[in-house]
């Protein structure tokens, strides 16, 4: 086993990690940083595509008090507002830090960011990955690109020591030596059944390649996880799975149902609120649906063709397909044929701590319930909404507090035996081939999660029975992990991505098994518990996994900082029934068009 | 799905080194054949980033959406210059739109809404 030494570690280069690893080298220059990223920094993990918005912003007039009250209203109460509030605080300085290094971010004519949403603004963030690359790079840190991490190593002390991996080019293991270690590796893709099938089933939302090895570490190392139940269920435009923000937010576009009629206002008048969580847009959609209403769609009527070009723009620089999808059918409708409605639907779920409450279970200073390992980014629990300029805010907040932490320990030794056991447990499915391609066991994992644990197949809602059988399917599963054959580097990278994949799914079934309400409907939506109970379930749902493999849950109580939010009540099925004689006039048909900008 | 590599154009970046696409690809699938051409593992693992169309120096790579979901023919086409991006999309009935995208430096002015 290859082996190298260093003071902070860094497992995975996205969004967090490439800001982490500047971050130690300003503050730390003799501190030996490493990052360990599996693809290349250049255009790793999510940001593959770019992004055309920071969705965590502080506006001018808002604070992170306000920014707090706004997440705990999303939510439904259950955040941690210490994380939120800390968050929030750094967001703004960390938006300017990345445009200093050239993030195009267009301003208004008082030189203000544009305003996309309550805390979203438009940025041309095509070239955003390689920015953050090319300063990581730049900034003295060791990047060891194609190394894909495995295994927190625990030394003798107990402390996080190291993190194992092996190069996805050569299938040679490695461990890397650190005094702390920052696990930022995202979330994860593809535990369940996507929304497209066959040779489109990469077409998905999130990254495929994020697969949750940094949760699966987690797991089996045994620290805290949080609020798994709250899987991030995106609402998307169907087929080219695009983003809804961008024409809902940009252009002003209404979701509509197959009448014509805007439908998210009928929730939310009565909620009181001029506008809905993001989980019940999702929830609204599948409700006009089920009442016979659907498909709906966003309502491109009366939009500025040359606004929709702008549009277009924007989809390239973040899910390019999108754009050709979109192009193509504006063409067509130019020279008379008839345009596609730009229908919405929800995708599959995902654990993912930048859009979710899900994750590692941290404290303020971004420190897990390991010793010697902290956590920032997507991977991270309790703090939703924080997204890439989120993942920013944490990584600085977490590197802050390993320089101090380096300084004041020593790397504890790992021993052998532990060493070995890693090596031979990645190395296997090489070394010993077995019988089953990790795709083969990858469809069964998504099967199962589709039809027991609330896919999109199943609306996204389940019962304990559900559950059972997911549990009982699961570990079945895992007992074929054993069977995982490999004859490249490459596909032995595929072997540990299915593994880790039914690592977080049978933590996830433990969590959405525990909370026995609904809470955050779509996103944890039960049969057998339909309503919400503020009473009993207004906790955080924690797990720890023991060595031997027992999943123990711990409830954890949700603190608040002092601010007053008053929260929405559920929007339930009675108010569709409720409202249904009550406004049949179709709106949507005179609405007057948006003036041109 | 995915990323079709024109042999003709390909010159494997014209360097014994890592050419770009194989770099950049965030799921590590485009290799080099034997033929010294890029190509990608297999068209089912790739997510439509388009990083790899972007970079590519002598504009080989295309990538086409898959017919199972939407009409065919459609092509994107890309090139990385320092400020901006150009695309060009090829339609389904072989007209092209191009498009610019800025991507470093000062952004261009846009009216807000």
């Amino acid at each position: 086993m290859n082996e190298r030494e260093c003071d902070l570690l860094i497992v995975g280069g996205g969004a967090a990690g490439c800001v982490a690893a500047v971050e130690a080298r300003e503050q730390a220059q003799d501190l030996d940083v490493v990052v360990m990223e599996k693809a290349h920094v250049y255009r790793s993990g999510c940001l593959a595509a770019g992004i055309s918005a920071i969705n965590a912003f502080l506006h001018e007039g808002e604070t992170p008090e306000s920014f707090l009250r706004y997440v705990v209203r999303d939510t439904h109460g259950v955040v941690r507002d210490d994380l939120t509030l800390t968050m929030a605080a750094e967001l703004n300085a960390q938006v300017r830090r990345i445009e200093d290094w050239g993030l195009p971010i267009p301003k208004d004519e008082r030189g203000r960011p544009l305003r996309r949403g309550r805390a979203s603004i438009k940025i041309f963030g095509e070239r955003l990955k390689p920015i953050l690359g090319k300063r990581a790079e730049a900034s003295g840190a060791t990047i060891l690109n194609r190394v894909n991490a495995t295994a927190l190593a625990i030394g003798d002390d107990g402390r996080v020591a190291g993190v194992f991996g092996f190069s996805t080019r050569t299938g040679e293991m490695l461990l890397v030596r650190a005094k702390c270690v920052l696990i930022c590796t995202g979330g994860a893709a593809g535990l369940y059944r996507p929304s497209n099938p066959g040779v489109a089933s990469h077409r998905m939302w999130y990254s495929p390649f994020n697969t949750g090895a940094g949760l699966s570490m987690g797991i089996r190392g045994g620290a805290e996880m949080t609020s798994f139940e709250f899987r991030f269920i995106p609402l998307r435009i169907k087929d080219a799975v695009a983003p809804t923000g961008e024409i809902a937010q940009w252009l002003g576009a209404q979701q509509i149902n197959a009448r014509g009629e805007p439908y998210l206002e009928k929730y939310y008048q009565r909620l009181g609120g001029r506008s809905m969580t993001t989980q019940d847009r999702l929830y609204a959609t599948l409700l006009e649906k089920r009442a016979g209403r659907g498909p709906c769609y966003l309502d491109l009527r009366g939009v500025n063709p040359r606004r929709l070009e702008g549009t277009i723009a924007s989809y390239l620089s973040m899910a390019p397909s999108s754009a050709m999808i979109m192009s193509d059918e504006a063409y067509y409708a130019r020279t008379g044929g008839e345009m596609a409605p730009v229908e919405i639907t929800g995708g599959e779920p995902h654990v993912v701590g930048g859009h979710g409450l899900s994750g590692y279970w941290i404290d303020p200073q971004r420190r897990t319930s390991l010793p010697g390992l902290w956590a920032a980014g997507d991977v991270a629990g309790g703090s939703p909404k924080k997204y890439a300029s989120g993942a920013w805010a944490e990584a600085v907040i977490a590197v802050r507090d390993m320089i101090e932490a380096a300084r004041a320990v020593d790397r504890s030794p790992i021993d052998a035996a532990q060493i070995e056991a890693e090596r031979r447990r990645v190395q296997r499915p090489l070394r010993e081939p077995g019988s089953v391609p990790p795709r083969e066991l990858e469809e069964r994992l998504q099967k199962v999660m589709d039809e027991y644990a609330g896919g999109i197949g199943q609306h996204y809602a389940y019962a304990e029975g559900e559950l059972a059988l997911a549990r009982l399917h699961l570990e079945r599963i895992e007992a074929e992990v054993g069977a995982l054959t490999a004859s490249t580097p490459f596909e032995l990278m595929q072997c540990h991505d299915v593994v880790d994949r039914i690592t977080v799914a049978r933590q996830l079934v433990e969590h959405m098994s525990h909370r026995k309400e609904t809470r955050w409907h779509c996103y944890q939506e039960r049969l057998d518990f339909p309503e919400r109970d503020d009473t009993r379930w207004r906790v955080f749902v924690n797990s720890i996994r023991s060595a031997d493999g027992a999943v123990r849950m711990v409830e954890r109580p949700v603190e608040r900082a002092q601010i007053d939010v008053q929260l929405p009540p559920l929007a339930d099925g009675a108010v569709i029934r409720r409202r249904r004689n009550r406004r049949p006039s179709a709106r949507a048909n005179s609405r007057v068009p948006k003036a041109p900008g | 799905m995915g990323i079709f590599v024109d042999e003709e154009r390909c010159n494997r970046c014209g360097t014994a080194d890592e050419p770009m696409c194989v770099r950049d690809c965030p799921g590590d699938l485009m290799f080099i054949k034997e033929n010294g051409k890029a190509a990608i593992v297999d068209n089912r693992e790739c997510w439509d980033c388009a990083a790899c169309v972007k970079v590519c120096p002598t504009q080989a790579i295309t990538m086409q959406l898959p017919t199972s979901l939407v009409v065919r023919g459609v092509q994107l086409r890309g090139r990385a210059m320092k400020h901006k991006t150009e695309w060009r999309i090829r339609l389904r009935d072989g007209e092209v739109k191009g498009y610019e995208t800025p991507s470093t430096g000062k952004p261009p002015f846009v009216p807000s809404l």
